[in-house]
Parts: structure tokens; C-alpha cells; sequence
């Protein structure tokens, strides 16, 4: 095991959470009131870990880079939330859930930790519920569910295509009764530049107010980094523009393994890129795929017509089209896993059968499912012999109402009406599955530091399945860390506050204040977008979809290159002491480039395919991802040694005890 | 396109601010409004100015950070919409573009274009919520059947993204249609009940005291929403504020 220890309790899977939460170490409410605990980030994991902690009774501190917590990007999450409450008498269960779970991330995360986001995952809905999240509810009264790629139940619950959105202003609320009792003080535009360690154990941050440009120490006795995902690495995903990695890398710097950061997800159904302004990329909800058919033109004429604007997509027939889906996985068909629709995709594309001016889209048709329902409705309705523009305009309205918000984002972005012609779509970066690699209790290789949600890359594997970033971010919040960090701060009942004048604190905003100066000080005259649209494009092409030897040795030198010429000539323009968008921008592209260089290298290293990690040398001869369990059913765990070229591999071995390993099949 | 920009340009909260002539060329239909921003931004630091600064995050018109007045209309011209969401192609070769902040008394100017919201959030903290504590076994989710139409007509209200459009397009500077948002999803839900009245008293009480305008329901509000809020929240609102007040 090395000097990873995973602390995976012992007995039973069903059992080991609730073993674990007998045994470990509480602290006692009186005691509660003694302890400070840090939170950066407050999204679905940071704001519901900072509302439980704060009704615990710890102190708590919440940090977000937003103007208001409620901005976080879980808020842009559309589809929905998982959870195995099995509501539909559809055969779900905890264990199908988690099965689901390890088979969607292609058996590359831990077992015990997926067991338990599935055990808990039912009581995020009674929890939201009793909130007041607005979840879709049927005639009856009781609630819906909806299905998501890579399973055959329906388990997802939705308020609309805003689940996100109505989840984190749970979590919102929540915090803002704490904030108003006193229990958390809540800083908003400012952004963790360090993490500081006391005697080896993480003790505090530095912080810069963006507002004033402050420097400020912040101490606690343990600290919680809730940061996201890192997908913004390829400037162009489906990010918010703010999303960083730096919080999380900080801590790597300090001690804090990375695990597996070549594990990022292509969500195969967002708006394809329109041009090089192109600032962001825009999802498409994957619950679009309950009803939406992909397709290309069968013959590359067609295609090609289409793409010069000679033909319609709508003048060619059934037998003209190409549902390849359909066609190759005819078992899950359109809702096979988002890696597998998504390779698909650009297999098609790079074909030559791609249907938009670059060549880079497929179409995602809905005409089916609206004469599907609009008879369905004419039936139900009692007419008799509906023509087919009756039926069209019936089933038109039901999709409206089950997508509207969706059909609107897409008509306003691309100006067409996908009610009428089919969507465009195109894969792009959505969620990190990799990141600060954490025990069964989330806490990072340091003592004292934490990682929830998908700044931690404990439940995905390599692959995460639709709708459960909400379940994990929220059981890791609510349900996961409250209880686990009692068992560390337990030593800390008698320490009494932690002093922010310490030498520790001193080297600490000594290191934050010398690089912001060396940031400032560059003499060149490009931008750090420039620099930023420049590795962004290195990332997508050699470290996207699919990677091999060749481009991903290539892509470790022209990042190491970037990263040099950055360091030397970003131009920065007004000044570190007030507002600076450019500064906080460059500080956490900086990171970026240290992150995306053991990025490739982690891709290098893992000479097989599974999940969102696809490398070219490792296929079978139809094209699907080859894995090998023999020599990389191992996490990587990356320690930080100055560059990243110097970091070093640590493997904590994945142990199935409760599921055989096998070959992920959607056929 | 070529387009004739007029930007407020504000050093800090305590700096007297101006209107600032810029003309970008180049500018693509298919750009976003945001985007043709960036450009301009991107042309300035080559010149060694400095950039303009605006609040944006997701993009996607749904985290509620963007705020620009353009033409004088919150989030531009397009209805439904917030600004990250406007095309360019609602505007035209050789037009002039104002661009401001939210103007408003709560919510000063931080920098530029980006204005200090917090006033939201302190009203969402007096009382935007249910108080329930993380415990892991309330009761179950489907224990409370909600008719259908309550429910969708809860999400309805709980859609606000708290963008400040409302305040931005009324005369008075009014909170109440972002207030009234919250207030009506937990007046309608069955768990919102308990504490029903302190809630929409506390809450337009703090609303009041960040020195929000009053409301003469002129409408402006419901028609610059990105998010289509309606009025009828305000006299939900109105209501459980009377019938708080008559319990006392």
C-alpha cells in the first residue's frame, strides 16, 4: 500500500458505513463550539458541508471567488440527481446503484466509497424535500423520475432542466441560516491563493480579497477545499469562466496527492464551437437523450451537402440516416454511457460525416419523439384520425414541457429552431473525474485538509454516469464529511484558536506576495487568454478524446515550453493592490499549466483505455476501449517534487471484493 | 460589424465615474455579447489599458452574475435572456451601445461595471429558507404529496437567479419581485408553512432596510426577468405579508 492508506473500514460493504460511524471519534457539542473549519468553495459539496458543520456547532469560514455563494457552477447542472429510492418499482436498489456506479467509471473507483454514495443517496432526496427543493412531481402528487445514461432504471429526480440550480439553492438557504445564527462567516469575492501548514497539518489559508486586493490570513483546525473540477484547463468546456484548479493545486504543492487528472469527461451532447471569439461551451442536457436520436447521414455526400447548407436535414428519410447508436450499442441505443456517445461522435466526425460548417457536429433529432407523443396525447384526447400536423403540434407541446428551457437555450445560442430542424451537437470537456486523491474519510494526504465533490476523485472512477455529480457532491456534503472530520478534529478539542502571526503564516504569504510580483512583472505583450487559448488547444488536441504515445509526449514539452514563455512575458496590465480581473485570471492559468504538463504525463503512464481515457493503442478491433485490469486497476496518485515532470506515482490498488471485473459492454 | 461603444468606467466605489467612447470593428453576428467584450478587453491590454471589468461566470444564463444595462434595458434587448445569453445578432453595423451598471442606491459600483449585490443575499439570510437540519432521516420524500400544479408553480417562482434585472429596471429601485420569488416557493409548498410569517416579515423588513424602493407596479420588473418571475409573486407576497401582519 506504500503511504497511501485508504482506510476502508473492514466488514461487509453493506455494513462498513455504519460500522464506521460507530467506531470513529466525536466530538462533543460544547467542544464544537471550539473548533474553526474552513471551506473553500460553495457549491453543492461546500455549501451543504458548511450548513451541516455550522448546525453542528463548529465555526465555520466559507471562501467562494463569487459575489454570492449561490453563483457556484453546480447551478448550472441541468439534469438531475440520482438516487436509489427506487419510487418507479423499476428493480433500483442501493446495490444497483452502486454496481451502475462502478461499472459506468469503467471499475477505476473505490468500492467502498461508491457503496456508500448509493446508501446515502436516498436521503439527499428526503433532505432536499423537506427544504423545499421543487423537485417535478407527477398528477398523484408523489415525484418523478427520469432516466440517464448507462442505466436501465429510472432513478433520476429533476426540478425541471435546473436541478442544479434548485439543489444548490437548498444548500444556499441552508448556509444563510447559519449565516444569520453567527455559526458561518461567509467571504465572498475572495480566492484561496495557499494552503498553510502548522506542524504538518493543514491550519489555514491565504486569501486575496478581489475586491481590495488584500492579502489576508484566515487560521482553522482543519480546512475543506470544495473547489470543483479543473475542466477549464481546455479554455474551451462547459465550465463556468471563473472555475479554477488553484485552491486544489495549492494544496498539491503543499503535500496533497493528484489522483488520476487524466480522467476528464467529454460530455457527448453540448452546442458545437461557432468560432475562435469563442469563450465557453454550452451542455445540452443529457436527459435530452431519453427522447433525442443521433444521427449522421449514411452517405458522405449527404453530409457533405449538408455541411455547404445544399441539403436539409430534414429531406432525408429514415432509411438515408445513420442512428449510429442505435446501430452499434442496440441495448442502451442513444443512452449509452457519455464516453462511449461521446467517442462515437467524433468517430463519425472524423469519418467524414460530420454535419455543421467545421465538420464537428452530429444531429440530435427529437421528430420521432414528437409525433411519439403527440399521438400518444390525440389518443388520450379522443380524437379520431388526427392528421399529422395536429399530431405534430400535440407532441410539440409535451416536449416543450419537458425540455422548454433547453429548446430555448439552444435557439438563442444558435439561432434555429430545434423544434422544427434537428439540434447540432458536438462532445466538450464537463467534469473532472480525477483530482485531490482522498481516503475513505476524504481527507487528502495532509492531515487536516479535505476534499468533497468533484475536487476529490474518490466515486467516479473513470467515467462518471449522468445526474450523479449532484448525488456525490451533496452526500459528501451532507451526509460524508460532517461525520468523518469529528474523528480528526477530536485530537483538537484542548489546541484553543490557531494563531495567524506564526512563522508558518509569515513564509506562507511571503510565497503568495513573491509570485503575485513575479505574475506582474512580465515584460511581453500577449495576454493570458492568449496564453490560456494556446493550451487549451495543445489539451484538446493531443489530451482530448483520444490520445496516444506521440501527441502526448509532444503535448508535455509544448506545455513546459508555454508554461516558461508565461512566466516570462504575460502582460498584466493595473494593479495587485485593487480589482484586477487579469491577476486573478493569470494566477490560476498559471496552475493550469503545472496541471495540464502531469496531466499528459498521467495519460502517458496509463497504457490502457477505460472510461473518458482512451488511448488509441489500446482497442479492439471494433473500436472500444481496451482495459487492462491486470496492470492499471490502480488509482495514480501524483506527489508534487518542483516540476511536474518530476512528480512521482504512488498506486493505491483497487480491490473488487463485492463485483467481478468485466469488460464494460452496452451492446 | 462596426459598433460604436459607451461604457461607465469607475476606478473604485469611492471614484467618480464616466462614460468612455470605444469603437470595435470586426464584431461577428454569431459572437456573444460577452464575447464582443472580450475583444475589446483583448485590444486594450494590447494598448496597456486597463481591461473593463464585468461580473460574468457561467455563461449559460443561469448563475445570475452578469449585469450590464444596455441601451438602457437590463440584459439588453432580447427579452427572457440574460446578457452572457444576447447574441450580437440583435444588433446591426454602425449601431451605438450604452453599456452601465445596475443603477441602483443597493447596489453600489464595485469597478466599472460590476455592482455590490450583497443586499440579496442579506435579505435570502433573513428568513429565504426552511429550517431544517441536515439530519439524514427526516421523513420520506414522497411522505407529502404536492399537487402537481403547486409544485410546478413553487419551481416557477424558485427559478429567480437573483441577477438584480428587477431592481435594475424599476424606477423605484424595488427588491420585491426578486423578494417575493422566495416567499411565494415556500408560501406554496406544505413545508414552508411553520414559519410562514416571520419569513416574509423578516425578509421585507431586511428589504427595506438595504434601501430597496417601494413597489408601484408598473411591471417593469416581470418584463426585463430573464427568467419570466411573475407579478402575481408580488401579490402572493403582499398577501402572506398582511395576513402576517394580522397574527401579530
Amino acid at each position: 500500500m506504500g503511504v497511501l492508506d485508504s482506510k476502508i473500514p473492514s466488514g461487509p460493504l453493506a455494513d462498513k458505513w455504519t460500522k464506521h460511524k460507530n467506531e470513529i471519534d466525536l466530538v462533543n457539542p460544547a467542544n464544537k463550539r471550539n473548533i474553526d473549519i474552513i471551506i473553500v468553495g460553495t457549491g453543492l459539496a461546500g455549501g451543504s458541508a458548511a450548513a451541516t458543520l455550522a448546525e453542528l456547532g463548529y465555526n465555520v469560514k466559507t471562501f467562494c471567488y463569487q459575489d454570492s455563494p449561490r453563483r457556484a457552477h453546480s447551478i448550472a447542472a441541468q439534469g438531475g440527481v440520482n438516487a436509489a429510492k427506487n419510487y418507479q418499482g423499476d428493480g433500483d436498489s442501493v446495490y444497483r446503484l452502486f454496481y451502475d456506479t462502478v461499472k459506468g467509471g469503467d471499475y477505476r473507483s473505490r468500492e467502498s466509497n461508491v457503496y456508500r454514495l448509493a446508501e446515502v443517496s436516498s436521503n439527499i432526496i428526503d433532505q432536499c424535500v423537506a427544504q423545499g427543493v421543487p423537485f417535478a412531481r407527477e398528477y398523484g402528487g408523489l415525484l418523478d423520475n427520469r432516466s440517464f445514461g448507462g442505466v436501465l432504471v429510472s432513478r433520476t429526480f429533476y426540478a425541471k432542466g435546473q436541478t442544479g440550480q434548485q439543489l444548490l439553492l437548498g444548500a444556499y438557504g441552508a448556509m444563510n441560516r447559519q449565516i444569520q445564527r453567527g455559526k458561518i462567516k461567509s467571504y465572498t469575492r475572495h480566492e484561496m491563493l495557499d494552503l498553510v501548514l502548522v506542524d504538518g497539518k493543514a491550519r489555514g489559508i491565504i486569501a486575496r480579497n478581489l475586491v481590495t486586493g488584500e492579502i489576508e490570513r484566515h487560521s482553522a483546525h482543519a480546512v475543506v477545499l470544495a473547489t470543483g473540477g479543473y475542466g477549464n484547463l481546455f479554455f474551451l468546456s462547459t465550465y463556468a469562466m471563473g472555475a479554477n484548479v488553484m485552491a486544489a493545486w495549492r494544496a498539491h504543492r503543499r503535500g496533497a496527492f493528484f489522483a488520476n487528472p487524466c480522467f476528464t469527461q467529454i460530455h457527448p451532447t453540448c452546442i458545437p464551437v461557432s468560432g475562435d471569439h469563442q469563450s465557453k461551451l454550452t451542455l445540452m442536457s443529457e436527459s435530452l437523450r431519453n427522447d433525442g436520436r443521433i444521427w449522421v447521414p449514411k452517405r458522405k455526400e449527404d453530409a457533405i451537402a449538408i455541411r455547404e447548407g445544399k441539403l436539409k436535414p430534414i429531406q432525408l428519410s429514415e432509411e438515408e440516416r445513420d442512428y449510429y447508436l442505435e446501430r452499434r450499442y442496440p441495448a442502451f441505443g442513444n443512452l449509452v454511457p457519455r464516453d462511449v456517445a461521446s467517442r462515437a461522435a467524433k468517430e463519425r466526425c472524423d469519418a467524414g460525416f460530420g454535419v455543421n460548417k467545421t465538420g464537428e457536429a452530429v444531429f440530435l433529432d427529437f421528430a420521432s419523439a414528437i409525433m411519439r407523443y403527440g399521438k400518444e396525447k390525440a389518443l388520450t384526447s379522443g380524437m379520431k384520425d388526427p392528421d399529422n400536423n395536429t399530431i405534430r403540434e400535440l407532441g410539440e407541446k409535451i416536449v416543450e414541457a419537458k425540455y422548454g428551457n433547453l429548446f430555448q437555450m439552444y435557439e438563442k445560442i444558435v439561432d434555429a429552431n430545434p423544434y422544427k430542424t434537428p439540434m447540432m451537437i458536438y462532445p466538450a470537456v464537463h467534469y473532472t473525474m480525477g483530482g485531490l486523491w482522498v481516503d475513505y474519510n476524504l481527507q487528502t494526504t495532509i492531515p487536516g485538509c479535505y476534499a468533497a465533490g468533484e475536487a476529490n476523485f474518490s466515486d467516479h472512477g473513470a467515467n462518471r454516469l449522468g445526474a450523479s455529480a449532484l448525488m456525490q457532491g451533496l452526500a459528501d456534503g451532507y451526509f460524508v464529511l460532517p461525520y468523518t472530520i469529528g474523528d480528526y478534529l477530536s485530537d483538537d478539542i484542548r489546541t484553543g484558536a490557531i494563531p495567524t502571526d506564526s512563522p508558518e503564516f509569515d513564509a506562507a504569504e511571503k510565497d503568495v506576495r513573491d509570485r503575485m510580483e513575479k505574475l506582474m512583472s512580465g515584460t511581453g505583450i500577449h495576454s493570458v487568454d492568449y496564453y490560456h487559448k494556446k493550451l487549451g488547444k495543445i489539451m484538446w488536441n493531443k489530451c482530448g478524446m483520444s490520445r496516444n504515445e506521440k501527441d502526448l509526449k509532444e503535448a508535455i514539452k509544448e506545455i513546459a515550453e508555454l508554461r516558461k514563455d508565461f512566466w516570462e512575458n504575460v502582460k498584466i496590465p493595473g494593479s495587485p493592490d485593487s480589482k484586477n480581473q487579469e491577476l486573478e485570471k493569470a494566477g490560476r492559468v498559471a496552475d493550469f499549466l503545472e496541471l495540464g504538463e502531469l496531466f499528459a504525463k498521467d495519460a502517458l503512464e496509463r497504457k490502457e483505455s477505460c472510461g473518458g481515457h482512451f488511448r488509441e493503442e489500446y482497442q479492439t478491433p471494433e473500436g472500444e476501449a481496451l482495459r487492462d485490469d491486470e496492470n492499471f486497476k490502480f488509482v495514480s496518485a501524483w506527489e508534487y517534487k518542483g516540476e511536474p515532470s518530476a512528480a512521482k506515482l504512488h498506486k493505491e490498488d483497487l480491490v473488487y471484493e463485492n463485483i467481478k471485473l468485466k469488460t464494460r459492454s452496452y451492446k | 460589424m462596426k459598433l460604436y461603444l459607451k461604457i461607465w468606467r469607475q476606478k473604485d466605489a469611492s471614484a467618480k465615474g464616466q462614460m468612455v467612447d470605444y469603437t470595435l470593428d470586426g464584431v461577428e453576428s454569431d459572437m456573444s455579447f460577452l464575447e464582443m467584450l472580450d475583444i475589446l478587453n483583448e485590444e486594450l491590454i494590447s494598448k496597456g489599458e486597463e481591461p473593463i471589468e464585468f461580473d460574468h461566470d457561467c455563461r449559460e444564463g443561469i448563475c445570475g452574475t452578469c449585469s450590464l444595462q444596455i441601451n438602457g434595458r437590463p440584459h439588453g434587448p432580447d427579452t427572457m435572456i440574460t446578457v452572457c445569453q444576447l447574441h450580437m445578432r440583435s444588433f446591426n453595423d454602425g449601431d451605438e451601445i450604452v453599456i452601465e451598471p445596475w443603477r441602483a442606491k443597493a447596489f453600489p459600483v464595485i469597478k466599472d461595471l460590476i455592482v455590490d449585490r450583497t443586499a440579496f443575499d442579506r435579505i435570502q439570510q433573513a428568513g429565504g429558507y426552511i429550517s431544517v437540519n441536515t439530519s439524514g432521516r427526516p421523513v420520506d420524500a414522497n411522505a407529502i404529496p404536492i399537487e402537481k400544479h403547486i409544485a410546478d408553480t413553487a419551481m416557477d417562482a424558485a427559478t429567480c437567479i437573483g441577477c438584480g434585472a428587477c431592481v435594475a429596471a424599476c424606477k423605484n429601485a424595488s427588491a420585491m419581485l426578486f423578494t417575493s420569488a422566495k416567499v411565494s416557493q415556500f408560501a406554496l409548498l406544505p413545508q414552508g408553512q411553520v414559519e410562514a410569517a416571520d419569513r416574509v416579515q423578516n425578509m421585507v423588513r431586511q428589504m427595506d432596510l438595504e434601501g430597496f424602493g417601494n413597489c408601484t407596479n408598473t411591471g417593469a420588473c416581470e418584463i426585463e426577468c430573464p427568467k419570466g418571475i411573475s407579478l402575481e409573486n408580488i401579490a402572493r407576497m403582499n398577501r402572506e405579508y398582511f395576513s402576517a401582519s394580522l397574527k401579530g
